[in-house]
C-alpha cells in the first residue's frame, strides 16, 4: 500500500507540470483593430462615467463633513450611472436625488488621511476568504452514559480559504473547542492533474461514508449520529493526515460514478492508532449518483476503511479494524420553490469488525452494527423539522446496543445563523447486557456565521 | 506462512498498481468539432448561443426559473463541466454558494478560475449597486462587488456578447470571422429591439414599482422606471409584518400599483399587499428560461415589456 502511495503521488506530481496551457495567439485584422477601437471607445466612456461618479461621491466626502450627518449607518448603494442624481438609493425610501442629500452614508468615516494609502488594501485583495462559524450549544436532561456539559461554546471554526496557484486552492478549518485547538482540516487540493484526477494533500475528513465528511455545522441536527459515536471515532472521526485521489468512474448512461483513494497516517481518534511508520489507515469509497427528476436525485456510497486499532496501548499494529459502510440520500427540492420546500432523506449503515485485547483469549474480533436513518423538511422559508432514528452496538463491546431517535426543529433568521432545538431519546446500554438507562435531553444551537464561508460540497 | 505473507503483499501490490493504470489510462471524454460551453445562467448561454451560432454547444447549470443564488451543486453537472471548454459565470459573487465545488471537483484545469476557459461575463458589463462606505450583512445579503442581476439591460448583453465573441475568436481564431459576423448580426437585431422597446416603455416613463427582491435595477435604469421599495427588507431577508406594512403605507403614499414579483417567490406577501394597495403582483421572470416561451435574449424581454404594459395599463 505504501508503494501504491508513493507511485501515485509522484505520478500526479510528474503531470502537473504539462497543466499549464500556453494561451492562444491573438489574430491581427482589420476587423479586430475596428473592434479593439471600439473596445477602447466603450473604455472611455465607462472611464468617463465613472469619473463624473467619483466627483459625485466627492462632493458627497466633502458635504459629509458637516456635523450632523454621522448618524446614519445606512450603506449607500451607489450606481456607476452617469448622473448621481438618479441612483437607486438602498432602503425603500422615495429615492433621494440631490447629489447634496448624499452625504449620510458611512463614507464619511473613509475621510481620515490614510497613511498607507493603496499599497495595504491592494494587498488585501489576496487575503484568503477568512470565515468563523460559532457554534453554541445547551443541553437539559438526563444522561449518564454520555453526559455533556449544560452550556458550551461548542466550538468556533476558522476557515481560510484561497486559490493557491493556477494548479492548486488550499482550504484550512480550524476549529477553537472548549478543550484546546484542533486543525479539522487543512489540505491543498491539486485541480489541474491530468487524466482526471483530483488530488488533496494534507490533513482530512476522510471520505467514508457521508456524516464522516460533514462539519458539525453543517449537520442538519446538533449532535452525531450513535453510530459515529460508537462506531467511527466519534466526533472528528476519521479525521487524519494523508493523500486523497479521486477520478470519475466510467458509469452507465444518467449514473455519475466517483471513486476515491485514501491513504492517512493511520491516527483518527479512539478508532485508529499507529504505532510504527507503516501502520497507515487506508479509505476506499465509491459514489453513484442520479437525478431521477428536476427536483429528484438519488446519492449512493459504499466505503471500506482499514487501520490498526486504538488499543491505547503500543500493541496495536498487529491489531486491525475493519469499517465497511453504505449510505444512500435520497433527495427532492423543486427548483421554483427551492428556498420553500425541499425534503431529504438519509439512511447510513455501518459495520465494524475490530480486532482487540481480550481478558479470555488474549485476542478477539468483535463485530458490530450501526446506522441511522435521518428526514428533513423544510416547512418554508424559515423553519425546517426533521428526525432521526439511531440504532447501533458498540465497536468495543457489540452485545452492547444503543437506541434513540432524536425530533429537531430549525429556525434561520438568515443565511447566516441557525437557531435549532433537539429533543433526544435514548435507550443506552450499561456496562452489561441487558441493563439500559434511559436518556431524555433538550438540546438546543445557536450558529452564527462571519465573514465569507465557503459552499460545502452537495 | 511468509510465503504467504508475501503473495499477498504481491497481490496489494499489483492491484494497487492495476487500480492507478485503470484511474490514469481510461480515457478522458472529448468532444469533437464543436466547443463545449457551460454557462453559470440561461441568459449567458442565450447570449453565448447567440455568438457562438452552430459552432458551439451551450448549456446552463441553473434554469431560468431558478433563483440564481440557490442552486444545487449536484454531481450530474460535474460531468457537464469537465468537458466544457469554456465556462461562463455571472460573477460578483451571484453563484459563491454553489459554483466554487463545481469548478473544484470538475477536474476540468481548462475551467479552473483563472485559466483561458474562465470568463467572468461581469467584467464586461455596466454594474450598478457597488456599496460604498461599510458593508455589513445588517443590509442582509449584500453583494459587496456590486448587483449582480445586470443582464438585464441589453445595452450590458450587447457588451458581455462582444466579449464572448472575442473571448471564441481567441479560443477558436479560424472561426473568428464567423464569430464577429454573428455579433455583428446580433448587435443590430438587439438594437432595433432595443428601439421597439424603449418605445413601447416610453409612455411609462418614470414609472413607480416595487419588486421583491433587488434584482431589477439595470432593467429599471434602462427602460427608466422607478424601484421604489422592496418586499424583502433587505436582500436575502423574508418578508417580515413590520417592514410588509411600511411596505404598504409606502406604496399607498406614492401611488405605486405595481409589484414585480421573480418566479422563484412566494407570492404570499405580494398578493396580500396587492389587496391592500389596490395593486397588481406581476411575475416576471429576469431570465431567459423562466417561462416556456422565453426561449432566447429577446423574448425576455418581449416578454417583461409586454406583461408590463400590461399590468401598468391595467392599474392605471
Amino acid at each position: 500500500m505504501k508503494k501504491f502511495v508513493l507511485v501515485s503521488a509522484m505520478s500526479c506530481l510528474g503531470f502537473t507540470a504539462y497543466a499549464q496551457q500556453a494561451p492562444p495567439a491573438e489574430p491581427v485584422t482589420p476587423l479586430a483593430q475596428e473592434t479593439r477601437m471600439k473596445a477602447l471607445e466603450d473604455q472611455v466612456r465607462t472611464l468617463a462615467e465613472e469619473v463624473a461618479v467619483l466627483r459625485g461621491e466627492l462632493n458627497a466626502v466633502r458635504d459629509a463633513k458637516s456635523p450632523q450627518s454621522a448618524s446614519d449607518a445606512r450603506v449607500l448603494l451607489a450606481s456607476s450611472h452617469l448622473d448621481p442624481g438618479t441612483l437607486v438609493t438602498g432602503a425603500p425610501v422615495s429615492p433621494a436625488s440631490e447629489p447634496s442629500q448624499l452625504p449620510q452614508t458611512q463614507a464619511a468615516a473613509s475621510t481620515q488621511p490614510q497613511t498607507y494609502g493603496g499599497a495595504t488594501s491592494n494587498a488585501k485583495l489576496l487575503n484568503p476568504d477568512i470565515s468563523l462559524i460559532g457554534d453554541f450549544i445547551g443541553t437539559a436532561g438526563h444522561n449518564i452514559v454520555s453526559p455533556s456539559r449544560s452550556l458550551e461554546l461548542h466550538e468556533s471554526e476558522v476557515g481560510l480559504q484561497a486559490i493557491i496557484d493556477p494548479y492548486a486552492r488550499a482550504d484550512a478549518f480550524i476549529s477553537f473547542g472548549e478543550t484546546g485547538v484542533n486543525v479539522e482540516e487543512g489540505y491543498v487540493t491539486f485541480t489541474s492533474l491530468p487524466a482526471g484526477l483530483l488530488m488533496k494533500v494534507g490533513k482530512l475528513r476522510a471520505d467514508f461514508g457521508k456524516v464522516n465528511t460533514i462539519h458539525n455545522h453543517a449537520l442538519p441536527y446538533i449532535d452525531r449520529p450513535l453510530a459515529t459515536n460508537n462506531l467511527v471515532g466519534g466526533e472528528d472521526g476519521i479525521d487524519d493526515a494523508g493523500i486523497s485521489i479521486s477520478r470519475f468512474l466510467p458509469a452507465p448512461k444518467d449514473w455519475f460514478f466517483e471513486g476515491t483513494a485514501q491513504v492517512f497516517r493511520g491516527d483518527s481518534s479512539t478508532l485508529y492508532a499507529a504505532n510504527r511508520r507503516e501502520d497507515l489507515s487506508v479509505v476506499g469509497h465509491v459514489r453513484g449518483y442520479r437525478d431521477l427528476s428536476e427536483s429528484t436525485n438519488l446519492d449512493l456510497g459504499i466505503s471500506y476503511s482499514r487501520g490498526h486499532s486504538n488499543l491505547g496501548t503500543d500493541l496495536g499494529s498487529n491489531f486491525f479494524t475493519n469499517l465497511y459502510a453504505a449510505d444512500a440520500t435520497l433527495r427532492w427540492k423543486p427548483l421554483r420553490r427551492a428556498i420553500y420546500k425541499n425534503f431529504l432523506l438519509r439512511t447510513e449503515l455501518f459495520w465494524s469488525a475490530r480486532d482487540q485485547l481480550s481478558a479470555v483469549n488474549i485476542f478477539e474480533t468483535q463485530h458490530a452494527f450501526g446506522m441511522y436513518t435521518s428526514a428533513e423538511y423544510r416547512v418554508n422559508r424559515r423553519w425546517t423539522l426533521g428526525g432521526r432514528f439511531d440504532r447501533s452496538g458498540r465497536a468495543t463491546s457489540a452485545n452492547l446496543t444503543d437506541t434513540g431517535f432524536s425530533g429537531i426543529l430549525t429556525y434561520w433568521p438568515s443565511e447566516f445563523s441557525q437557531i435549532r432545538g433537539q429533543y433526544r431519546f435514548g435507550h443506552l446500554a450499561l456496562g452489561a447486557p441487558g441493563d439500559f438507562s434511559n436518556a431524555n435531553e433538550f438540546l438546543f444551537q445557536f450558529l452564527f456565521v462571519m465573514g465569507a464561508h465557503g459552499a460545502h460540497p452537495f | 506462512m511468509p510465503e504467504r505473507k508475501l503473495t499477498t503483499r504481491l497481490n496489494a501490490v499489483t492491484g494497487a498498481l492495476a487500480l492507478l493504470a485503470a484511474l490514469v489510462l481510461l480515457p478522458p471524454s472529448r468532444a469533437a468539432g464543436k466547443l463545449q460551453i457551460m454557462t453559470a445562467t440561461t441568459d449567458l448561454a442565450a447570449l453565448a448561443q447567440e455568438v457562438g451560432g452552430d459552432k458551439v454547444e451551450v448549456e446552463s447549470v441553473a434554469r431560468g426559473y431558478q433563483d440564481p443564488h440557490f442552486v444545487d451543486a449536484k454531481p450530474s453537472f460535474l460531468l457537464k463541466l469537465k468537458r466544457a471548454d469554456l465556462l461562463i459565470v455571472v460573477g460578483l459573487e451571484l453563484e459563491i454558494g454553489w459554483l466554487p465545488p463545481l469548478i473544484n471537483q470538475s477536474t476540468n484545469p481548462k475551467i479552473q478560475v483563472g485559466a483561458p476557459g474562465y470568463f467572468d461575463a461581469s467584467r464586461f458589463a455596466k454594474i450598478l449597486e457597488i456599496p460604498t462606505g461599510q458593508v455589513t450583512r445588517a443590509e442582509g445579503d449584500v453583494h459587496p462587488l456590486g448587483n449582480p442581476h445586470y443582464w438585464l439591460d441589453p445595452e450590458n448583453g450587447l457588451r458581455i456578447a462582444k466579449g464572448i465573441a472575442d473571448k471564441l475568436s481567441q479560443m477558436r481564431p479560424a472561426d473568428s470571422a464567423y464569430f464577429e459576423q454573428r455579433y455583428a448580426d446580433f448587435e443590430g437585431r438587439l438594437k432595433q429591439a432595443d428601439q421597439k422597446w424603449l418605445e413601447a416603455m416610453k409612455p411609462y416613463a418614470g414609472r413607480k414599482i416595487v419588486t421583491y427582491h433587488r434584482s431589477w435595477p439595470n432593467f429599471a435604469e434602462h427602460f427608466n422606471l422607478n424601484v421604489v421599495g422592496y418586499v424583502e427588507p433587505r436582500p436575502g431577508i423574508p418578508p417580515s409584518p413590520q417592514h410588509t406594512v411600511e411596505l404598504i403605507s409606502q406604496m399607498k403614499r406614492d401611488n405605486v400599483k405595481v409589484i414585480v414579483v421573480e418566479p422563484y417567490f412566494d407570492l404570499k406577501t405580494p398578493n396580500s399587499v396587492a389587496r391592500e394597495t389596490g395593486g397588481q403582483v406581476l411575475v416576471l421572470p429576469p431570465s431567459v428560461g423562466g417561462e416556456k416561451e422565453i426561449t432566447d435574449y429577446f423574448k425576455l424581454f418581449d416578454y417583461d415589456i409586454s406583461r408590463l404594459k400590461q399590468a401598468f395599463d391595467a392599474t392605471h
